[in-house]
């Protein structure tokens, strides 16, 4: 989709004046979020396996990438700890039409959430610091409950967001939210496998990301063995994930049809109902027609029905204020399964061609395609989440709370947005600009990094 | 005690923690910012830097467990709370987010240049936030946020009762900080500093006390049920309050920083509970009780779940992190 007209789409909707800066808002500081958040989860696993080899095989090299690993987690915990942070106030300054009903609905898992963050935020200010001043087994224990942390709370965030998808824990009687069961919303039908999806996305995105970093190494020349063990080891991760993750979500979409017909009808682009359903690649609805999409026939049925003729239910079928911004949904689904299973395809060759004697990391334009392939992630889960959160619109909460209802009245929150944008363009420039000089003093043979405020460099500012 | 009382005191006990903790890491940018040039201050930023760097983050979890029991446990409030004082929020938000993000990038920047442009930020922002805390403190405290639906977005909170509760907000957290720094900079032998750290943290103390004084008298016209309170209920912890003050003056006039730090916490710890106990049982006062603003009673009791398994899971964790911290081998260097 063109860039002018998902602005136009976006913009035709005729909804009160605080919700579309609301969603905007809500959509880059949680995007922003998503990215650091996946660090918080899967890297201390990463850096408790290069630590581990290096305290149990002696090994310098594994050493020294986990202390440095640790390093850049301290940057990018800081800072996804204070997005966090932001979306914490921005689900009441935002949304007060769903957290005021809604709140001791669906808070439970956020308290949960909130205890996995505590014991995360402890233990890596214990490991962190712990360099040098703990015995070196027992320094190495504090990742394990930042990891278990990491777990844990992934499953409390999905599970508000599967919540949001598939409603549970209470009743509606004449407007009023009764019977609550905070117990039965928190474990809703769609939980386990929705933090599955996510939790996997996690180690692909920091497995690519990080192995990437070293390609980037590679390709300039730096062939040692601290770059082939600072790639090989997220790689490994994102392998994992990258083979697991087509499989959970087939599952996840499994029932998607009886769920949310919409939001299947929109992954599928299918406006009216076939039988069987082509699968339907690329392509935009414009003024109630598909144009210039690539169909292949009976493969919409398999996929989405497990079925040669069960037909994807058409868009025709819903009713036309109850139908989510098809096109923005539709390449949103498609970017996150192609980007998926091109970057399956590429670890089966990876790990094919090494298995045949032949090693891709000495071959360029791999290394090049292991560089883009962080990039590529990131890509497929943003994508993956616009298109779980679009394709539920107009609801916030299917089926039983319009988004337009939760939102406020403010018709100033675009001043909001523009600073929010300022305030995050800074923080990136920043976050970038110190870890590239992390990077490249590392390089130079700086293994502490001494801040430049302490003694010894104001001993030299005196001079 | 009923079920919403025993959320509204877990809750509330978030609020304590966050004060004390969050509000030392929060005071210790107010001596960075004010520490002097790059070469001068040197040392305290270093200081400042190794004392809150392995907790500052923890204690930032605090704020988190407010918000989120809130919203869970008394909806309705918190969403008229946050439609209401919408504009402190955002500022005490954008503080936070400043801070922390400009706190770590510090640590790591290769360039003095870089490390001042941080530095700077985080200081200044470590004095903002707190002072709009306090002024949302206020605007509970005298009654401007209704139960439900949305109060005026700018008299809820530009008054006498918010102002005070800002400039006592962040006069707490620099004394807290101050008597923290001091000890920090004994233990760790830079005596020269802790000496400039003791006198600035005596005129700290000095400043907040007055002020907390001459908050008294607007305070009784325009929060008569908080001034009620205080003055009945929740007398004797005024009173422990300005006692445990001055004993902490007294205590870093005569060079004792350590002891000082247990009477420093009493102080302001005896001020955030006099507050809860004086608009006790109003969760927002003059507005609705704890009572009636609690969500489903299901909720209620799940929370407490979560709220005893913090207290088995979080706590120790707590405590030896700050044992780790407090201690000689973490002191050095």
């Amino acid at each position: 989709m063109t860039v002018p007209d998902l602005a136009l789409q976006l913009l035709t909707a005729e909804e009160p004046a605080g919700l579309l800066p609301a969603r905007e808002q809500m959509a880059l500081s949680l995007g922003w979020h998503i990215i650091l958040a996946c660090f918080g989860v899967a890297f201390p696993t990463m850096i408790f396996v290069v630590h581990r080899r290096g305290i149990v095989r002696d090994d310098p090299v594994a050493l020294d990438l986990a202390k440095r690993w640790s390093k850049v987690s301290a940057v990018l915990f800081a800072i996804g700890a204070v997005s966090g942070t932001v979306l914490s106030f921005e689900m009441g300054l935002l949304w007060p039409g769903l957290m005021g009903p809604f709140g001791d609905v669906l808070g439970l898992p956020f308290a949960f959430e909130g205890l996995s963050f505590f014991i995360e935020a402890i233990f890596l200010g214990i490991y962190l610091y712990g360099w040098g001043r703990l015995p070196p087994r027992r320094h190495l224990l504090m990742l394990v409950p930042m990891a278990i942390a990491g777990v844990v709370g992934t499953f409390c965030v999905i599970s508000v967001n599967a919540w949001m998808n598939a409603p549970a824990g209470f009743r509606m009687v004449d407007g009023e939210v009764t019977d609550v069961n905070p117990w039965a919303a928190m474990f809703n039908d769609l939980v386990w496998l929705q933090f599955a999806h996510m939790w996997v996305a996690a180690f692909m995105v920091v497995g690519f990301l990080v192995s990437g970093v070293y390609a980037v190494g590679m390709l300039r020349g730096r062939r040692d063995p601290h770059h082939r063990l600072g790639f090989l080891v997220p790689f490994v991760f994102a392998t994992v994930a990258a083979l697991a993750q087509p499989v959970i979500g087939h599952l996840l979409g499994g029932n998607l049809g009886d769920r949310q017909p919409a939001k299947l009808a929109a992954f599928e682009l299918a406006e009216t109902t076939e039988s069987p359903s082509p699968l339907r690649i690329g392509g935009l609805l414009i003024d109630g027609e598909v144009r210039w999409a690539i169909d292949i026939p009976v493969l919409g049925s398999l996929i989405a029905q497990n079925s040669f003729s069960a037909p994807v239910p058409g868009l025709d079928t819903i009713p036309v204020d109850e139908r989510p911004p098809v096109n923005l949904t539709h390449w949103a689904f498609q970017v996150m399964v192609g980007i998926g299973t091109l970057l399956f395809l590429a670890v089966l060759l990876f790990w094919f061609v090494r298995w045949r004697g032949r090693d891709l990391l000495e071959n360029r334009w791999f290394l090049r395609f292991a560089v883009a392939a962080g990039p590529l992630a990131v890509l497929a889960l943003e994508a993956g989440w616009v298109a779980t959160e679009v394709g539920r619109q107009p609801w916030v909460v299917y089926g039983v709370l319009r988004t337009a209802d939760a939102a406020g009245s403010n018709s100033w929150l675009w001043w909001l947005l523009a600073a929010t944008v300022v305030v995050y363009a800074g923080m990136t420039v920043g976050a970038v600009v110190i870890l590239r000089s992390m990077a490249r003093r590392w390089r130079e043979g700086e293994t502490e990094l001494p801040s430049p405020y302490g003694p010894e460099s104001a001993e030299e500012v005196a001079r | 005690m009923s079920l919403p009382m025993l959320v509204a005191a877990a809750l509330f006990v978030g609020v304590l923690a966050y004060a004390l903790f969050g509000g030392a890491d929060f005071g210790s940018g107010f001596y960075d910012l004010t520490a002097g040039s790059a070469t001068r201050g040197a040392e305290l930023r270093t200081l400042v830097d190794h004392s809150i760097g392995p907790v500052w983050e923890a204690n930032h979890v605090w704020l988190i467990y407010v918000l989120v029991m809130w919203w869970t446990a008394f909806p309705e409030t918190f969403a008229s709370t946050m439609s209401t004082l919408i504009f402190p929020m955002l500022f005490a938000l954008l503080g936070i987010v400043l801070r922390g993000a400009s706190f770590a990038f510090r640590k790591y920047s290769a360039t003095l240049g870089q490390a001042r442009l941080f530095g700077a930020v985080f200081a200044s922002s470590s004095i903002v936030t707190p002072f709009f805390l306090g002024a949302v403190a206020g605007a509970i405290a005298s009654g401007r946020v209704p139960a439900t639906g949305r109060g005026d977005l700018w008299t809820s909170w530009l008054t006498p009762t918010s102002l005070f509760g800002g400039l006592i907000a962040v006069g707490t957290c620099a004394f807290l900080a101050g008597t923290f720094l001091t000890a920090d900079a004994v233990r760790s032998g830079h005596e020269a500093l802790s000496e400039q750290l003791r006198r600035r943290s005596l005129a700290v103390g000095l400043v907040t006390g007055a002020v907390v004084f001459a908050a008294l008298v607007p305070l009784t016209r325009d929060a008569p049920t908080l001034t009620e309170g205080l003055a009945g209920r929740a007398a004797p912890l005024v009173v422990l309050s300005a006692l445990a003050g001055t004993a902490t003056l007294v205590l870093l006039v005569r060079r004792r920083p350590a002891e000082a730090r247990v009477t420093a916490v009493t102080a302001v710890a005896s001020v955030i509970l006099g507050w809860g106990v004086a608009q006790y049982p109003y969760l927002l006062v003059d507005e609705i009780t704890i009572a009636d603003a609690a969500g489903a009673p299901a909720t209620l009791r799940a929370l407490m779940v979560a709220v005893v398994l913090a207290g088995i899971i979080v706590v120790p964790a707590l405590v030896y992190l700050f044992r780790l911290t407090q201690s000689e081998s973490w002191s050095r260097h």
